[in-house]
């Protein structure tokens, strides 16, 4: 009987093909973008950890001091001491995202990415002008022109380069060291530190690497998309599901009179739905990994933009996420059918049969959706109001979108109630109570829908908004015409000489490598001037700000650190043990992950007397001619001049490559709604027939039937839109106001953009048109003598 | 001379797995540019104890055979490589290496340095060859700054701190400090102080040990001083009872030993050069999953010397970038005496 009962569900499936087709792509959708955005995490992560190796941060202990900046002769001075350390030096090469590692072959730690120096002639050419870099093949083609020859090192992590410590100093234009490295085993006889020199401090290695923790919230955040791609892949996979069920009533009648038991037909079943998980986990797998690798090179992107962290453009397999989206399939598949089966196990032999029984229990969902919807909403307000972390953010989230999307169907509902009241005449009251009754059977891709454009509509809010917003803060921040970079001290003197007479203030940018509550930052000194007090971004300060920073006693902290360790106006900063400032005002930081603190310029040069400027920001009433000049006559290279238009520049594209990824998960999660809006009315036009075949009955032509069904689906469409606007408004609010704020440490003011929502609502009714085509052409193409059917058996 | 060219040369080409390793390699393969070692060479002091640059390779060379109070026997060694990368000497590589041998154990250390930063280099005056915090330093207020020396080194698990007086004077080997390595020609400057008396301590695990002793100090620059078909050498450096001294070697190619050695130095510091010695290989020991000689018998018919020498430690192992042999050895037969062997190219 089982066995009957297998084939019977086979050929159910072997004479709809189409309808087995939906369930496995929804399965692999569902699974497939969960997939793929683990394996984008994975492969990030496993770059940092890299990294991270290549520069000795999660694996040694390290030496800053105090009172100034590393240099070599603070390397040496330690060796000289008994000391067994190693210098180390990085920074970002001007005007690319490449990350420039400087060590020293002779003490570098040995690990695998060592480069080999072995051949003829290797280490002389390594050590000696112009030198020689290491790149990830990846990397090669993005290099400016003017660095040192480049050999080929797989290991080399993306978007980082490795060199001689002394060629990345003349590369990154700088003579300090970034920190020293205090390798594993020590000699028993050494100095001890604070005999070599008090201002030195030890430093453990860190847990994890800075990066790491860093970009943490961004993977959060891709994660959380994974999850509502499989969020919006499940409705297809629950509709197809329930469209299947819908089919084989007469079926499982069938079965169950001819002597199947209910709990074999639910076996059958069960089995049913592990094969279709495995197949569509399957495809998923597949689906995930080349979406994956498609996408990587834009999160690398968005990753170097946002922090800084270079990931490798390649993917690499691994068995675990293979284990891990099939794993997602059976639970999606689990979900999508445990409903189903649930309602028919609750019902007597003969009921599945019949369609009232089925709605009935439809609308007992429809109750209990809306009950679980409210109670959702309460808790994404409570997750807001007490909720502290960033999972707490995102809890918020996910409970406010989907509180929102199962109260779709009772929304919807009373909406077409109201609108039918306007009605008059048999027909259009008919159209009102028909639409009321297809809302239910709909729901689920009516709230998919919802959910894909609420998403879209909050993220393009927040960007747009984010937008707006640091173009605006970049204006402000960037006062200055020019930035003028010098190669050494002497000629940051000369330089200043030099352009005195052009220029109506000259300010130096002067800042030092420091740890600001325990994490790695940098403060910087500034001269009084009012430039700052004009234009500066402050977001909250004393009334006498500028004056109490320029007296010495104040120190101006960005938001992200005034966030992350709740330090305000008010509170006490230390900057080191005995070098510590009343906190007068905290400004915006847009787009910097780490701490930064402004100090005035003469306190800074008294504590750090080896660090001089060598960076200046002019104001001139002609700057291109003036750059002009500095090129031509000074002699400094055009490089290291930069008008205020390149900055601007620069920043915005980093910007826009920052979002990257999110535009890209965006508009593939309404290319899965618009496909589970069109699984979803196909499945409804078959079990539509027995309303729809009285009213052909009566003298409807299909065609004016098929107008009616086409303007049901768009209305429906338009209203779940208008639906979405709201709930996507309250998306972005919690964005920008509690995500944000814990993920990068800033909050930005929100901004609305109605034209954004115009053309999402015209992108909303095409895909409702595009997806209600083919079930309406078939309505149309259906033959009377299907219609007639409807009158002539019991179905 | 010793050795050390040989010993760096050889071990250059061959390493081919690590960064330095290949960094001093090429060492045999050209001397363009470089200075080549001349015959008639005058020494000036104390410039010549410094660095010269525009040589390839460089060594300051010092060994101890020690004792302590209770007869317990003990060998050290302290050693500054300088290699130049370019031959106008702007690119200077430092490698120190150091051992302590006991009957039991032997402790072995390795430094390498860039030059240029201060972290490795000579001055000569005053005297000072250092690598990070291990040092030799001239003590001398008269006289030749070798005459009297302080030496340091920090091993991993132990450390040492000799004071180092010279009772005799520098020998020039060779011919006058021209050393000839090979029938074909190549040669190194090459010059002497083997007449030190040691006092020191040393600081091992067990605690620390009050020692004395004889020290030998070799200094040799040259820009090629192997020939290519040459595989190794063994080197000895030996103080007998007799107040007199032997530094002797012999290198070796594929078919056995191909070119040998001798200075025999008198209790006053005269030089006898000689071409007659013969060494041969009495026993063998496995170390370091390698065949290596470590009991030998030396013999030099024109000082009708016949001994044997035998390695204080059979496991003199110096596992280094560059690794090699060296210990301390005991004398018996014609003359009594100790010293110190080097083999390299095992």
């Amino acid at each position: 009987m089982i066995r009957a009962g297998a084939h019977a569900f086979w050929s159910h499936w072997a004479r709809h093909p189409l309808q087995l087709a939906v369930v496995i792509i929804g399965l692999a959708l569902a699974t497939g973008l969960w997939t793929g955005v683990q394996a984008i995490n994975a492969e990030a992560r496993a770059s940092y950890d890299r990294a991270a190796t290549t520069l000795g941060q999660t694996q040694f202990s390290h030496i800053t001091r105090n009172d100034a900046p590393l240099r070599i002769k603070d390397f040496v001075v330690l060796r000289r001491a008994g000391w067994l350390v190693s210098p180390l030096v990085r920074g970002t090469l001007r005007g690319t995202g490449i990350e420039v590692v400087g060590f020293d072959p002779f003490t570098a730690p040995i690990n695998t990415t060592f480069p080999d120096l072995s051949g003829d002639g290797d280490l002389s050419k390594f050590l000696s002008s112009p030198g020689m870099i290491f790149a990830h093949p990846d990397t090669v083609d993005l290099l400016p022109e003017n660095v040192p020859p480049v050999r080929i090192l797989e290991t080399v992590p993306p978007d980082q380069i490795l060199t001689d410590v002394t060629i990345a100093m003349s590369l990154l234009k700088r003579d300090t060291l970034s920190s020293i490295l205090v390798l594993g085993v020590q000699p028993e006889r050494r100095l001890p530190l604070v005999d070599v020199n008090a201002e030195y401090i030890i430093t453990e290695p860190a847990q994890r690497s800075d990066m790491a923790r860093l970009t943490d919230s961004f993977h959060l955040n891709l994660t959380a998309f994974g999850l509502l791609s499989f969020a919006v892949g499940l409705f297809i996979v629950y509709s197809a599901i329930g469209l299947a069920f819908e089919q084989r009533r007469v079926l499982f009648r069938t079965l169950r009179a001819l002597g199947l038991s209910r709990c074999s037909l639910m076996y059958l079943l069960a089995s049913e739905a592990l094969v279709l998980a495995t197949l569509g986990g399957g495809v998923g797998v597949v689906l995930g990994y080349i979406m994956a690798a498609a996408l990587l090179p834009g999160v690398a992107a968005t990753l170097s933009g946002l922090y800084g962290a270079s990931v490798s453009g390649s993917l690499s397999l691994n068995p675990f996420w293979w284990l891990i989206g099939f794993g997602m399939a059976y639970f999606g598949a689990a979900v999508a059918v445990s409903g189903n089966l649930w309602q028919m196990s609750r019902l007597s032999i003969l009921a599945p049969a019949m369609p009232r029984a089925w709605l009935v229990a439809g609308a007992n969902t429809a109750r209990l959706q809306a009950i679980v919807g409210s109670f959702l909403i309460l808790l994404s307000l409570l997750l807001g109001i007490f909720g502290e972390s960033l999972i707490a953010g995102f809890a918020c989230l996910a409970a406010m979108l989907l509180g929102a999307a199962l109260l779709v169907p009772l929304a919807l509902m009373s909406i077409v109630s109201l609108l039918s009241r306007s009605s008059r005449g048999v027909i259009s009251q008919w159209i009102w109570a028909d639409t009321r009754q297809q809302i239910q059977p709909m729901s689920l891709a009516l709230m998919a829908l919802m959910l894909a454009l609420a998403a879209n509509v909050g993220v393009s809010t927040m960007v747009g908004s984010f937008r707006s917003t640091f173009t605006g803060w970049l204006d402000q921040r960037l006062a200055s015409d020019l930035y003028i970079t010098t190669r050494t001290s002497a000629e940051a003197v000369a330089f200043q000489e030099f352009v005195s007479a052009d220029v109506e203030s000259i300010l130096p940018i002067v800042s030092a490598d420091v740890r600001l509550a325990g994490s790695p930052g940098q403060v910087f000194g500034i001269k009084d001037h009012e430039i700052y007090r004009a234009h500066w971004p402050l977001l909250e300060s004393v009334p006498d700000v500028w004056d109490r920073v320029a007296q010495g006693d104040g120190i101006l902290v960005n938001e992200q650190l005034a966030r992350r360790e709740q330090l305000w106006t008010g509170n006490t900063l230390q900057v080191a043990a005995d070098f510590q400032f009343e906190i007068v005002g905290v400004y915006s930081d847009y787009g910097n992950p780490a701490g930064q603190a402004f100090i005035n310029y003469e306190i800074f040069e008294k504590r750090y007397p080896d660090i001089t400027p060598l960076r200046f920001a002019l104001n001139a009433d002609n700057p291109s001619y003036l750059r002009d000049k500095i090129v031509a006559e000074f002699g400094l290279p055009r490089d290291n001049t930069i008008n205020q238009q390149e900055v601007k520049a620069f920043s915005m594209q980093v910007f826009e490559q920052t979002f990257l990824i999110t535009n890209a998960l965006n508009v593939l999660t309404l290319g899965v709604a618009g496909f589970a809006l069109w699984a979803s009315l196909t499945t409804v036009v078959g079990m539509r027939l027995p309303q729809v075949a009285p009213v052909w009955a009566l003298g409807f032509t299909r065609k004016s039937i098929s107008v009616i069904e086409m303007s049901r689906s768009l209305l429906l469409a338009a209203l779940t839109a208008v639906l979405a606007i709201p709930i996507g408004l309250g998306l972005a609010w919690i964005l920008l106001a509690i995500v944000n704020v814990r993920a990068f440490g800033w909050r930005l003011p929100m901004e609305l953009f109605p034209w954004d929502w115009a053309q999402l609502f015209i992108w909303a009714l095409v895909g409702a048109t595009l997806a209600a085509a083919m079930p309406i052409r078939k309505l149309i193409k259906l033959p009377p003598s299907e219609l007639l059917k409807v009158f002539a058996n019991e179905r | 001379m010793n050795v050390k060219a040989f010993f760096l040369t050889l071990w250059f080409v061959i390493c081919t797995s690590s960064v330095v390793a290949q960094g001093f390699a090429g060492l045999g393969q050209s001397v363009d540019g470089y200075a080549l070692p001349k015959p008639d060479k005058v020494f000036t002091f104390p410039d010549d104890h410094g660095a010269h640059p525009d040589y390839r390779i460089e060594w300051w060379y010092l060994t101890a055979i020690l004792n302590d109070d209770d007869g317990q026997n003990y060998g050290v060694q302290w050693t500054l490589f300088r290699t130049s990368l370019n031959p106008d000497g702007t690119l200077q590589v430092w490698m120190g290496n150091a051992g302590i041998t006991t009957p039991d154990e032997h402790f072995t250390g390795e430094r390498l340095a860039r030059g240029g930063i201060g972290q490795a280099g000579v001055t000569t005056e005053p005297f000072a060859a250092w690598i990070d915090d291990w040092g030799m330093v001239s003590k001398a207020g008269v006289g030749d700054p070798l005459d009297t020396l302080e030496l340091t080194a920090t091993l991993p698990n132990a450390s040492y701190t000799l004071d180092l007086n010279a009772n005799g004077p520098m020998i020039f080997h060779g011919d006058n400090g021209y050393s000839v390595k090979s029938n074909s020609g190549q040669a190194s400057h090459y010059y002497s102080q083997p007449f030190y008396q040691v006092r020191g301590s040393l600081n091992l695990p067990i605690g620390d040990v009050e020692v004395t002793g004889l020290g030998w100090l070799d200094r040799e620059w040259s820009s090629q001083p192997l020939d290519a078909d040459q595989l190794g050498w063994d080197w000895f450096s030996l103080h007998f009872d007799s107040g007199e001294r032997l530094m002797g070697f012999g290198l070796r190619d594929a078919n056995g030993q191909s070119f040998s050695y001798a200075s025999w130095i008198t209790a006053d510091g005269d030089v006898t050069p000689s071409n007659d010695l013969r060494i041969t290989p009495l026993r063998w020991a496995n170390i370091a999953d390698r065949v290596v000689p470590v009991d030998w018998r030396l013999e030099l018919p024109s000082q009708s010397l016949d001994i044997t020498t035998k390695a204080l430690n059979d496991d003199s192992w110096q596992s280094t970038l560059f690794p090699y042999w060296e210990g301390p050895v005991f004398a018996t037969g014609s003359h009594q005496g100790r010293g110190y062997l080097e083999m390299t190219g095992y």
